[in-house]
Parts: C-alpha cells; sequence; structure tokens
C-alpha cells in the first residue's frame, strides 16, 4: 500500500463570480520513503493539491475525490483525528519562513509546541528534543533561545524543517521551501533535505515551480498544467510532454551554447480556470499542437518506462507533423 | 556610457557601525551591452544599481553618464533620468493598482513634458509586445497576466526613450513559461534600439540567457567580471566557482557554509576567505588573511580579485 494515495482529487473554490475549479482530478501516489516532486506555475493549483492533502484549505473551497495517508482517508477523518495526523504523520514546511514563524516566540518553543500539544513529550524531553533537532537540521543549540527576527532566511527555514520533524512524521509536504532563498542558502537548504529524509526514512511532496530544484532532490517528477497532471515519470529521464520540455527549457543549463543569447518561453499566458480551453487546455500555447488537440479530451497514458504523460501526440510519429 | 568609478556607498549602521554596502567598484555599461551584475541578496548589487540611477549618492567615486560626472541637482538629474530608466522587480508592487494602462506609462512622459502623449503611450506599449496597444490604455492592472503587468512596467520605462534600462530581477517574480518572453523582450530592445541594459539579478541562468558580459559581486566589490562566456563557463574566482557548483546540472558541488557576513564587518585581506574553499585547502595563504586585493578595473577582459587564483589576463 502506498502511503499517500490521491485519487481523481478535485478542488473547487467558490467565490461571487462563480466556481473556479483550481485542481481537477489528479491522482498520485507515493511510495514510503520516496521523494515526489510537483511542479507547476503559478495557478496550476499545485499549492492546493499539497493544502488538501491536509486539509488547510478555506471553507470556500471543496475537496472532491479520495486522499489516503496510509491507507486511511483524509476527507473522512474526524477533528480529533486529523489534528493528530497533522505534525505527527504528515507535516508541512511553507514557503516564506518569515511568516511561518511567531515573531513573538522564541524559536525553542515553537519547536516543542507540536510536541507539548499532542501530549509526545514531557516539557523536559521536550526541551532536549528541541535541542537534538537544531542540531540535525544545523543550528547551534543556543538558537532555542533566539527570536525568529534574529535569524537569517535560511536559518528560519532550517527552523520550519525542525519543527515539521519535531513530532517524527513519516511524510513531509514542502511548498517552495527555498524560493526565497539565495542560490548559496538554497543549496544548503536542499542538502540538509535531501540528508534528512535519507536518514530518517521520510518521504517528501515537494512543490516547486523550479523543476532544477525538484530534479535535484526528488526521484519522480509531475508536472501540473491548468489542474490537471500532464506528466509524471522518473525524475532522471527527459519529459515527453511539450509543456514540461518548455517548463524545462524555462531554466537554461549555463554553458550549454543552445540557450547562450536565446531565453526560451511559451507565447501567452496559462488560461483562467474558469475560460479553460476545450480539449487539451495546453493546445492555445503548444507548439506543435494539430487540429485535434483542441477538441479530443486527453487522458494520462503510458508513454515510457513509468512515465504517463497526457498529449495526444507524445509517442505518435505524427508529433511535429501537422 | 554609464559608468562607475571607485563608487563606495556608506550607510550608518546601528552602534555607530558604517555599513560599506558598496565598496570600491569600477564598472562600465557600453551602448547596445547588456550587463549583468550578480550576487546574493546584501551584497550590494541593488545599492549599486540606485547609484547608477542617480537614486543614491556615493560616498565617494562618482557615477559619469556619457563621460560627464553624474551632478545631483534639479534639472541635469532629471535629463539624466530620462536617458537611464529602472525596472523593478514586482510588477504588482510597482504599478498603481487604480490607474490604468495608459496613466501608468504616461506618467514619464508628463514630467518630462513630452509632447504627442498618446503617440508615445502606443508606442511604447507596443515596442513592450502589448499589440493593439490602444486594447490595453484603459486596462487595470489586476485585469493582467504577471507577464504582461512586467511589460506595462518595461512600456513605462520605454517612454522616455532611454539609453539604458536597470533591470532589478526583472523575471523574479514571474512565472517560468512567461520568463522566457520577457529576456526575448530585453534582447530584441537592445538590438531594434540599441538599448543597453544593466541586469541586477543573484539568477546565472539569466545572465547566461542574455548578458554579454557578467560582473559577480561579493560584499561591496565585483570580485571576478569578463565576457559571459569566459565568467560562467571558465570561472577563475572560487566564489564564482561555489555559485556555478551549486547549479543543478554541476557534477560537482561546493556548498559554501555561512552566508555572506554583514559589510559593517568586512574581513580584512580577501573579504571572501573566511568562506574560501581555495583558502581552507591552502596551508600557506598569508596573503589572503592580510593582504588586501586592489579593486578590479572597468575593462572588459576578463579579470578576478584573488590572491589564490591564476595571474588574470590583463595584468
Amino acid at each position: 500500500m502506498s502511503l499517500l494515495e490521491l485519487d481523481e482529487v478535485s478542488v473547487t473554490y467558490r467565490i461571487a463570480a462563480g466556481d473556479v475549479p483550481a485542481v481537477r482530478g489528479v491522482s498520485l501516489s507515493l511510495e514510503a520513503g520516496e521523494a515526489v516532486g510537483l511542479a507547476g506555475e503559478s495557478g496550476s493549483g499545485k499549492s492546493s493539491v499539497a493544502m488538501a492533502l491536509l486539509r488547510l484549505l478555506p471553507r470556500s473551497a471543496r475537496v472532491d475525490g479520495r486522499i489516503l495517508l496510509d491507507g486511511e482517508d483524509v476527507l473522512a477523518m474526524k477533528w480529533g483525528r486529523l489534528r493528530a495526523v497533522r505534525w505527527s504523520e504528515a507535516s508541512i514546511v511553507f514557503q516564506g519562513a518569515q511568516h511561518g514563524l511567531n515573531p513573538v516566540q522564541r524559536i525553542g518553543d515553537q519547536i516543542a509546541e507540536p510536541l507539548l500539544v499532542h501530549n509526545l513529550a514531557t516539557p523536559s524531553e521536550a526541551s532536549m528534543r528541541v535541542r537534538e533537532l537544531l542540531e540535525q537540521v544545523g543550528l547551534p543549540t543556543w538558537r532555542a533561545r533566539s527570536y525568529p527576527h534574529e535569524l537569517s532566511g535560511g536559518q528560519r527555514q532550517r527552523v520550519m524543517i525542525a519543527m515539521a520533524l519535531a513530532c517524527s512524521p513519516r511524510l513531509i509536504i514542502a511548498d517552495e521551501p527555498t524560493t526565497a532563498l539565495d542560490l548559496m542558502v538554497q543549496a544548503q537548504v536542499l542538502t540538509l533535505i535531501r540528508k534528512l529524509i535519507a536518514e530518517h526514512d521520510i518521504s517528501l511532496l515537494m512543490i516547486s515551480h523550479d523543476l532544477s530544484v525538484l530534479a535535484d532532490v526528488c526521484d519522480r517528477l509531475a508536472i501540473m498544467y491548468a489542474g490537471r497532471l500532464v506528466e509524471a515519470g522518473p525524475a532522471s529521464a527527459d519529459f515527453r510532454h511539450p509543456y514540461s520540455q518548455a517548463l524545462a527549457a524555462a531554466f537554461p543549463t549555463v554553458g550549454d551554447p543552445a540557450s547562450r543569447l536565446a531565453p526560451r518561453g511559451l507565447a501567452g499566458d496559462p488560461p483562467d480556470p474558469q475560460q479553460l480551453p476545450g480539449g487539451c487546455a495546453f493546445h492555445p500555447r503548444c507548439p506543435v499542437a494539430i487540429d485535434d488537440c483542441s477538441t479530443a479530451p486527453v487522458d494520462l497514458r503510458d508513454v515510457g518506462p513509468g512515465r504517463t504523460a497526457a498529449c495526444l501526440l507524445v509517442g505518435r510519429s505524427l508529433a511535429r507533423g501537422n | 556610457m554609464l559608468e562607475a568609478t571607485d563608487v563606495r556607498v556608506e550607510f550608518g549602521g546601528r552602534g555607530g557601525r558604517r555599513a560599506r554596502a558598496v565598496d570600491g567598484v569600477n564598472l562600465t555599461v557600453a551602448p547596445g551591452e547588456i550587463v549583468a551584475l550578480v550576487g546574493e541578496s546584501g551584497c550590494g548589487k541593488t545599492t549599486l544599481a540606485r547609484t547608477l540611477l542617480g537614486l543614491e549618492r556615493p560616498t565617494s567615486g562618482q557615477v559619469s553618464y556619457d563621460g560627464t560626472p553624474l551632478s545631483y541637482t534639479g534639472r541635469r538629474l532629471r535629463a539624466f533620468r530620462r536617458q537611464v530608466q529602472l525596472v523593478l522587480q514586482d510588477p504588482m508592487g510597482s504599478l498603481n493598482p487604480r490607474q490604468t494602462v495608459y496613466e501608468a506609462v504616461a506618467e514619464g512622459p508628463r514630467i518630462h513634458g513630452l509632447p504627442d502623449e498618446e503617440k508615445v503611450v502606443a508606442d511604447a506599449l507596443s515596442r513592450a509586445g502589448l499589440r493593439p496597444p490602444e486594447r490595453f490604455f484603459l486596462r487595470y492592472p489586476h485585469e493582467l497576466s504577471g507577464g504582461q503587468r512586467q511589460r506595462v512596467v518595461i512600456a513605462g520605462a520605454l517612454a522616455l526613450s532611454p539609453k539604458v534600462l536597470i533591470a532589478d530581477e526583472p523575471v523574479a517574480s514571474l512565472d517560468a513559461s512567461v520568463r522566457g518572453e520577457i529576456l526575448s523582450l530585453l534582447l530584441r530592445l537592445r538590438d531594434d534600439l540599441g538599448l543597453a541594459a544593466l541586469v541586477v539579478t543573484h539568477d546565472l541562468g539569466l545572465a547566461w540567457n542574455i548578458a554579454d558580459r557578467v560582473a559577480v559581486m561579493y560584499l561591496g566589490r565585483i570580485v571576478e567580471s569578463g565576457p559571459t562566456e569566459d565568467v560562467l563557463t571558465n570561472p577563475q574566482h572560487p566564489y564564482t566557482q561555489a555559485l556555478l557548483s551549486v547549479l543543478p546540472e554541476s557534477p560537482e558541488r561546493i556548498v559554501l557554509t555561512g552566508e555572506p557576513p554583514d559589510p559593517t564587518r568586512i574581513p580584512t585581506g580577501c573579504r571572501f576567505h573566511p568562506r574560501c574553499q581555495l583558502f581552507a585547502a591552502t596551508q600557506d595563504a598569508e596573503a589572503c588573511r592580510t593582504t588586501p586585493l586592489p579593486t578590479l578595473t572597468a575593462t572588459a577582459d576578463p579579470q578576478v580579485a584573488c590572491h589564490l587564483a591564476p595571474v588574470p589576463t590583463t595584468a
């Protein structure tokens, strides 16, 4: 049984102007000890998926489908059970570490809080555990007495990771954990995440707009566009879906003559979720689209070893023809 | 064309300590040239950019434009600001949400009293890729996508027909798929209008995508500069080497520990030595600890400020 299984998960926001389908039938599974990256642009629905996993979405959001965490349906859980699951079975590292921490509480107390709230430790055990956690994330133990503003952005992100690890969860969901950080600090945090998930046998669902960051840490990658998965497969192999390929090309390889003085992107913008194009939602921006793409429904299908893609053209000889 | 000569910018800090945000920088941007100024946050790159725009007065040294030192009095500064325009990072923050696209782009031409306002605005919008321009006149920022908003900001800069754009992280807040289009726009403006640009960024891929030259800044100084191919594929300074090594495609990583020290306490000798992997690996490197390095000149040739790097080719 998978540690985490999403079965046709949809998230719809109800706003004054009607329903906004942010996530449209995403199925994805994550095995114990596996690191999966979920990539997409803003508005692709990737963060809605992350929030739905622990039912952290606002009331205006409706979640359909099934989310199984270790076989248990998260959407059917009672409040008490859900509270126990958060932190101790699965925890989240949010983006923007400056907002995730309480500015007027010492960081040691913040890391200890989930342990105490869940009655997993006595106060003295908790403070020992805080020291242990700070060491694990590479911060000196005296930092327990610091306030968030005394730390740099990278150090605050380490504190967030320590909090997520506090109750020894089996799954960590990291939503853009390195986005606001400098290159070198980002490298430090990614090295830390890689080390921790390997040492503690934790599963990781990492969400980012930056494919290169995900490919660095994850075993498998899934790409979202306009609320759907368009491709999923091993991080080690090349993408097949034209959108994934365009997304990958947007982050050039330094030293690659093909991208020198030749930035690559996609014309147009991601679609308005309330006015999705027919057929494949990507077809208006797709460089290889054919007539059928605007009408025929596209579903994920196998296109290679461990790889699925939702594109009419992938694996067909007529690709790039018209 | 736009030149910084031995520019230093200091700020008063807490407890009377002075922060040397920019600590001796020589840099030029030639007509039609795109220069990337690369560094981590806190290295002084934004302060340097603001100084080049005349928004910050150097504590010592000077900024000159077309050979004339920048004057900080009203009229001359205003004339200079027409020539050198700023493009900010976050288009949602730099556009007034209650102003239409037309009003946003027309603001500069009005301040500078340009005739034919409507034509100026329409031209600027279409050069920035918003065509047909009339369709965008009455739109508000929230009705536009992120990429379109950044194009409006760029159009606002173009409306004054500047010679140089100074762009601070121009694509950092944009989606990946849109990023390439905005960078292509900067390249096209250079080709069509001969527009020069200084692009301030922490993104080495961006520099590789569009820059002719790269200057790497660390703690207030440029530590390495030269043509993009030289600096990014054959870096000489250990700091540049470390920055490039943490890119995903790099086979071997040099992850520096710690973070850039603060500019009120710049280390003696080479300012990078406390974090330097070469210094750490070398037994006999007294010079790194004690001997300050000369500032790099404004030449376009490859140069590096390091005691341990091979002698720069332009010595």
